[in-house]
């Protein structure tokens, strides 16, 4: 929701990324409010997930020029887990398996690392159980998932409701959701835009990262940004992934060129 | 590998100080006289003399194996020494008198010695390079018939009991290495569980080598009668030198009729520097013999330390309804390499035997399972589970996995399972982006993946070897 009294949350300005020596980000502009849901759009190679893994930190990924603000703090000061700490979260596209490691160990690590930060209560096992076991009925998660490894074994829409399931406990500021639609069918996705939508509130904003439009069907955006080679060339309403899903990427990448012409 | 994981797996060596102590160590060099020397200065009868001679005659005779996945410089067997103690003026009637030099030295190990200090529940026996220091809780252990002392002691004490069994699970000129051990072993630990008798604490033997060129050949015994059971524990550390140390030593276990020997390792010798300078030689031959029916013999093994590690503690299912058991985690970081991994020999109806082993490799170490499950034509209705998981961290690092399965018998089932997995850039990013730190990434991880091996381990053991992985494989991030 658009709101007069939000408060800024993440400021991108002309940001510019390479990874393997390649610039991917060309100089991206974004600002996000407290209680806003944005939607990155665009087709494959454009930067979406590039930009995704910037703001997180990976290593691979390196930030050429530009800034991030973040809550007004230089986010480029703070190392990846302490991005997570402070509030940033990223939803995989591909949630990475972990042998041999208890889901329900390693969310409990999680979240009591960041209710640490926070210097609110951590909770012990037991504690956490009844807690975590509530969380999981918002996605209609067996719980039998606690028991097993992390991610190991599960199927594409199990590991994407477990990335869900894990923003839904560190109560992030900023949710970044990167393809979390894809492979998912449409019941599961139901309950994944379900789950992030009881997730959202005043005090936080997301970002969706997606290819289609059928997943801003159930999580109706506040902003849609279209990007292409490492910019973003269109911003408007929900009414814009409407209007790209009847007339393609094509259709803003043209009118870009045609508006990039009348400047020069 | 990047800076992180770098920094992650490189940590300093904790034992690698040298106790200053005045020792005797006999001349470099290994001929007959130099056996005669030992077995004179251990008082030894005649015929453990002529064993050792024999055992000698047959290492000659050999030539070094090199069918091993691990690389190394000859060895100068001549430039070794095979004999070091520390200087003491009398035998020892209590711990009260054992050099306090001693004393501090595996205080500083995490190793009281005084039983008031002493862990609870367990009986340690010291070994410090070739002789045994001290053996805690003698006392009462002999009170329910139990003998635990230095292999010197009981060839003096029990000459009968050692006569019997000593050679007889790996003959004197089993191997190499075992061949050396029995010419020239000059301490160990002996323990005897008598008919019934269930041990009501566990033993331990502690080994360390001080002495810059002594090698350590030590030789353990362990009987179990009918019915009797045991749990013991190895411990060994090394100080840091820049030459390679030969550590040879030779276990047997012997179950008799319904016994149960649960043998436990966990091995630090001094791996070497992080250009793989140093750090000794692990080359050790373990062996237990499941001789009666319904007897158990299980390993289990974490092995963390030496610049090489090449050992197969097996087992010789022999009993109908025997059972063997092999649980390994070897670790190798920097330049150590490991092939290790147990033989499990089905000779009577009905054996069993089960196989785990972890494997973790990091820098640019070399990890190699090496595993033989042989079924004789005997063993109807023999069992055999393996699996071997390999772990890698970084990407100059590599696990190997042998399995030789062997089986002449049609009524055998043998399941062998493997997989090699790496802890990636993308692992710790994903635990970072959950707010969870690279250390505490590696160390879940790893103890993870180790975990159906470390709750094998005796309580005590399996939160030192917790600690001594993390201590490995963790550290300050960048």
């Amino acid at each position: 929701m658009i709101d007069k009294d939000s408060k800024t949350l993440l400021e991108i300005r002309d940001l510019h990324a390479t990874v393997n020596n390649i610039e991917v980000l060309k100089g991206i502009n974004l600002t996000i409010k407290s209680g806003e849901i944005h939607a990155i759009m665009g087709v494959n190679g454009s930067g979406k997930s590039t930009l995704t893994k910037v703001l997180a930190g990976h290593s691979a990924y390196i930030v050429t020029a530009g800034s991030v603000m973040f809550e007004g703090k230089d986010l480029f000061e703070l190392e990846p887990e302490e991005r997570a700490r402070a509030g940033i979260f990223l939803a995989f596209q591909y949630p990475i398996e972990i042998p041999g490691v208890a889901n329900n160990q390693f969310l409990r690590l999680a979240y009591n690392t960041v209710q640490a930060q926070r210097g609110k209560e951590e909770l012990d096992p037991l504690e956490f159980d009844d807690f975590v076991r509530d969380k999981m009925k918002l996605l209609e998660m067996n719980p039998e998932f606690l028991d097993r490894s992390v991610n190991e074994g599960f199927s594409g829409g199990e590991k994407k409701r477990n990335e869900i399931l894990q923003m839904a406990l560190l109560e992030p500021r900023i949710s970044i959701l990167d393809e979390t639609d894809s492979g998912l069918d449409i019941d599961a996705l139901r309950i994944v835009a379900n789950g992030v939508n009881q997730i959202a509130n005043k005090e936080n904003a997301i970002i969706l990262v997606t290819h289609y439009q059928r997943l801003l069907d159930y999580i109706v955006p506040d902003y849609v940004h279209v990007m292409e080679s490492g910019r973003i060339i269109k911003t408007g309403g929900k009414e814009l992934a409407l209007a790209l899903e009847t007339r393609g990427y094509e259709w803003v990448s043209a009118e870009n060129r045609t508006a990039e012409g009348v400047v020069s | 590998m990047s800076a992180v994981l770098q920094n992650l797996v490189n940590q300093p060596y904790k034992h690698g100080f040298v106790t200053e102590i005045e020792s005797e160590v006999a001349p470099k060099g290994l001929n007959e006289a130099v056996i005669r020397m030992i077995s004179a200065k251990k008082k030894e009868p005649e015929w453990l003399l002529t064993f050792r001679l024999e055992a000698y005659k047959k290492w000659l005779s050999m030539t070094e194996p090199h069918w091993q996945n691990v690389k190394y410089p000859k060895i100068d067997f001549q430039s070794i020494s095979y004999y070091s103690a520390p200087k003491s003026k009398k035998k020892f009637a209590s711990m009260d008198e054992v050099d306090p030099e001693l004393l501090r030295t595996f205080e500083k190990l995490g190793i009281p010695l005084h039983e008031r200090a002493a862990l609870a529940g367990v009986a340690v026996d010291v070994i410090f390079d070739s002789v045994s220091v001290a053996t805690t809780y003698k006392e009462r252990l002999a009170e329910v018939g139990i003998i635990f002392c230095s292999i010197s002691e009981a060839v003096q004490k029990y000459p009968d009991l050692i006569k019997k069994y000593l050679g007889t699970v790996v003959p004197v000129g089993d191997n190499y290495y075992a061949a050396l051990n029995s010419a020239v072993f000059t301490d160990g630990s002996f323990c005897f569980i008598p008919k019934g008798v269930k041990c009501p604490m566990d033993l331990s033997t502690y080994f360390r080598i001080n002495t810059e060129s002594s090698g350590q050949f030590e030789r353990t015994l362990i009987i179990a009668e009918d019915g009797a059971s045991v749990s013991y524990l190895e411990g060994c550390t090394a100080p840091r030198f820049d030459t390679n140390q030969l550590h040879a030593a030779v276990v047997e276990l012997v179950a008799l009729d319904n016994a149960d020997i649960k043998y436990s390792t966990v091995q630090n010798w001094y791996a070497g520097d992080e250009n793989g300078i140093g750090g000794i030689y692990n080359f050790v031959t373990k062996r237990g013999l499941a001789k009666g029916i319904n007897s158990r013999i299980s390993w289990t093994q974490v092995e963390t330390g030496s610049a090489i590690t090449w050992k197969y503690p097996s087992c010789i299912l022999r009993g109908d309804n025997s059972v063997g058991e092999f649980y390994s985690v070897a670790v190798t970081n920097n330049y150590q390499q490991a092939d290790t991994g147990t033989k499990m020999i089905h000779i009577g109806k009905n054996t069993r035997s089960t196989i785990v082993s972890k494997g973790i490799a990091a820098g640019h170490s070399n990890s190699s399972y090496r595993g033989l499950v042989r079924v004789t034509p005997t063993a109807d209705g023999a069992r055999n589970y393996s699996q071997c998981d390999s772990m890698l961290i970084g990407d100059q690092c590599g696990a190997h996995t042998f399995p030789y399965i062997q089986v002449r018998n049609n009524s055998a089932k043998v399941e062998h399972e493997a997989s090699t997995s790496k802890i990636g850039e993308d692992q710790l990013f994903y635990f970072a982006q959950r707010g969870i730190g690279a250390e505490e990434a590696v160390s879940m991880i790893i103890n993870g993946f180790c975990k159906d091996v470390f709750q094998q381990l005796p309580m005590e053991f399996a939160v030192e070897a917790t600690k001594l992985l993390s201590f490995k494989l963790e550290g300050s991030v960048g």
